[in-house]
């Protein structure tokens, strides 16, 4: 443990508590709403009850965000602000911090309660440039990241849509459009099994470890993912032996398929919470690492100030939404989303966990639910889905113009309000 | 805001239009049956059930139409996907047509007419049965993502299709012939005979269109 917790832990200030208080809330937000897109979905075809939906994903969105969740973290803590600018301005970056995660907070319970489906990513960002931009000028903005994280927004959901595409078109050939879908698929089924812990062991292993004193250098941790790939894909091929063979359904002959998919689908939920973790415990700790290092005078540009135990505080945030609220809007999204079969979700889901991961590891703040819809257009374009609502394109814009806007004038205010408050 | 994303796929509910249809086509037979062996007094009954049927299949037309707004991003062509429909419900109405055409004239077919047309009836409603059977395969086609393999299979059902339909067509001008030869005998019915003859062929006719058009949604 460092000197920042100590900082906490012994004669804390207010303002480390209520942002402590904030950055749980957060978490919690992010727990609460957000896991169920991972989750539901399998949840909704039936490959998974609730309870072990929930138990699943509060394993891996922890292991997510305590592993990986580093990288994300450092960008929201000081990528956005400008290091020469926050140094003029030291004294009021604990209460900008602040005032941006109570304006992502506030701005997401409002959302939550109507309905309205708002990025976590997109409102904490807002609220940070809002703040900074106000505070300290426009030239305390990392133009440079802004444009790259916003253009990430962009073409996030579009690497996940062709990643989307070419997994179901593979997909296809390699299973679905053969004589003998059933018997291929449990042939193949470890191959994907392989694929995707291989990578989360990768993710994992490489860099990530550091967290527990272990840090592999890339031949080791490839070597060791492959070993954990394979591993994977031993336990995939006991579950898809173990399949029920029901018999054939009458009138509908890829029955059995889909059931076989539904194990495929479980481990691609699993990797998609995974990355939810890595990416979205940022939006919560980010902020409240640099308030604690700036108050515990740290520094703000300080490497590897994103410590343990701060990622430890959000995963246990995210599963504590997850298990207090979560499990009812993964009710809702499960029931809603029946459509998405299991083989569907399998490539969707495979495509958005690995554009997360890797958004992840580049340290870019990026929305899970807009990766997953692109995947899922994506597998739409490959003809795989009967009927696709586009109106949603049209809702992800508006909420993205407005979003930002609203985070960044609610920050403003709120930096305000805590300065007033709270400063000497 | 992933659960907005999935609208209803038009799949399910095309192939159950379908199935109206054709169970519209099917009466026909029985229609004709009962005409061969003189027995008027049950054409009402016959024209009543198909009536039914065809409101159903109505009503399902009109759900599909109703929940198809433009936005909406699907796995085929909406255009094609209407123009099915459409055949479809063609069939349920040219059915209609020949049930309120017998009913209301009570026709009946004279002893010689009787084996050229019920044989006609027959192999029309194979081919309504097996255009079924092709739209059938729509949620495998969706399921496969249109992969070359269920289309091959798709597409040689439809080269069957046309198949079936070009035998109703010699089985058709077979029965116009014996009817033509008993025209001095039958007088002024030999019109309305002719008529239901030419429906009942029409049926097969948009049987092997729902199957072209099929053809075409897959190979968009």
């Amino acid at each position: 443990m460092g000197e920042a917790l100590d900082a906490v832990l012994f004669g804390a200030p207010p303002i480390l508590w209520l942002a402590g208080a904030l950055a749980l809330f957060m978490a919690w937000t992010i727990g609460a709403n957000d896991v169920a897109n991972a989750m539901g979905t399998s949840v909704g075809s039936g490959a998974l009850t609730i309870r072990r939906a929930i138990i699943v994903a509060a394993v891996l969105e922890f292991g997510g965000a305590f592993f990986v969740g580093g990288h994300v973290t450092e960008t929201v803590r000081k990528g956005i602000l400008a290091p020469e600018a926050v140094a003029l301005h030291m004294a009021d970056l604990p209460y900008g911090m602040l005032g941006a995660l109570a304006a992502a907070a506030v701005l997401l319970f409002g959302a939550t309660r109507f309905g309205l489906p708002v990025s976590t990513t997109h409102s904490i960002v807002g609220a940070i440039v809002g703040y900074g931009a106000v505070a300290m000028g426009l030239d305390a903005i990392e133009w440079g990241k802004i444009s790259q994280i916003i253009g990430s927004w962009l073409t996030s959901p579009l690497i996940g849509g062709v990643l989307a595409f070419l997994i179901f078109n593979f997909t296809r050939w390699l299973i679905l459009d053969r004589e003998d879908p059933e018997a291929r698929v449990r042939r193949f089924g470890p191959l994907f099994y392989f694929v995707v812990t291989g990578v989360i062991g990768l993710v994992t292993l490489f860099k990530g470890l550091k967290n527990l004193s272990l840090d592999f250098a890339l031949p080791q941790a490839l070597g060791l993912s492959a070993g954990v790939g394979v591993l994977g894909a031993g336990l995939g091929a006991v579950l898809l032996s173990r399949v029920t063979a029901n018999g054939p359904v009458p009138g509908d002959r890829f029955h059995q398929v889909e059931r076989s998919f539904v194990l495929l689908q479980i481990l691609t939920a699993c990797a998609v919470a995974f990355a939810h973790g890595s990416n979205d415990v940022a939006n919560a700790i980010g902020p409240l690492a640099a308030v604690i290092h700036s108050v515990s005078e740290v520094g703000y540009t300080k490497q590897a100030a994103v410590e343990p135990w701060m990622l430890l505080v959000g995963g246990a945030g995210i599963v504590l939404g997850l298990a207090t609220w979560g499990y009812r809007v993964m009710e809702t999204v499960g029931r809603k989303i029946t459509e998405l079969t299991p083989s569907r979700g399998f490539a969707a889901e495979l495509a958005a966990a690995l554009t997360i991961v890797l958004a992840s590891r580049l340290g870019i703040p990026v929305s899970t639910t807009h990766i997953l819809v692109g995947s899922v257009l994506g597998v739409g374009l490959a003809r795989g889905i009967g009927a696709l609502d586009l109106r949603i394109i049209g809702t992800i814009v508006v909420s993205w113009v407005a979003t930002l806007p609203i985070a960044a004038i609610l920050s403003i205010l709120f930096f305000y309000l805590f300065r007033g408050l709270l400063a000497a | 805001m992933l659960g907005s994303l999935f609208a209803r796929s038009p799949v399910r509910p095309l192939q159950e239009h379908m199935r109206a249809a054709v169970a519209c086509a099917k009466q026909v037979l029985p229609l004709f049956e009962d005409m061969a062996v003189q027995r008027t007094e049950r054409l009402a009954e016959h024209r009543a059930r198909i009536d039914e049927l065809e409101h159903e299949a109505d009503r399902i037309k009109n759900e599909i139409r109703g929940h198809l707004p433009k936005r909406l991003f699907m796995a085929f062509e909406r255009r094609d996907m209407l123009e099915i429909l459409d055949f479809q419900d063609t069939i349920a109405d040219v059915a209609q047509d020949i049930a309120e055409l017998a009913d209301l004239r009570q026709m009946v077919l004279p002893p010689a007419l009787g084996e050229p047309v019920l044989a006609l009836v027959r192999r029309v409603i194979q081919a309504c049965e097996h255009a079924e059977r092709v739209i059938g395969e729509l949620d495998e086609l969706v399921e496969t993502g249109f992969g070359p393999h269920e289309s091959a299979r798709v597409e040689s059902m439809v080269a069957e299709l046309n198949q079936i339909e070009s035998d109703t067509d010699e089985l058709s001008e077979a029965a116009k012939r014996t009817l033509f030869a008993l025209e001095a005998e039958i007088g002024v019915g030999t019109v309305f005979l002719y008529q239901l003859i030419d429906w009942v062929a029409d049926l097969a006719d948009f049987a092997e269109r729902v199957g072209n058009r099929t053809r075409l949604l897959i190979a968009r």
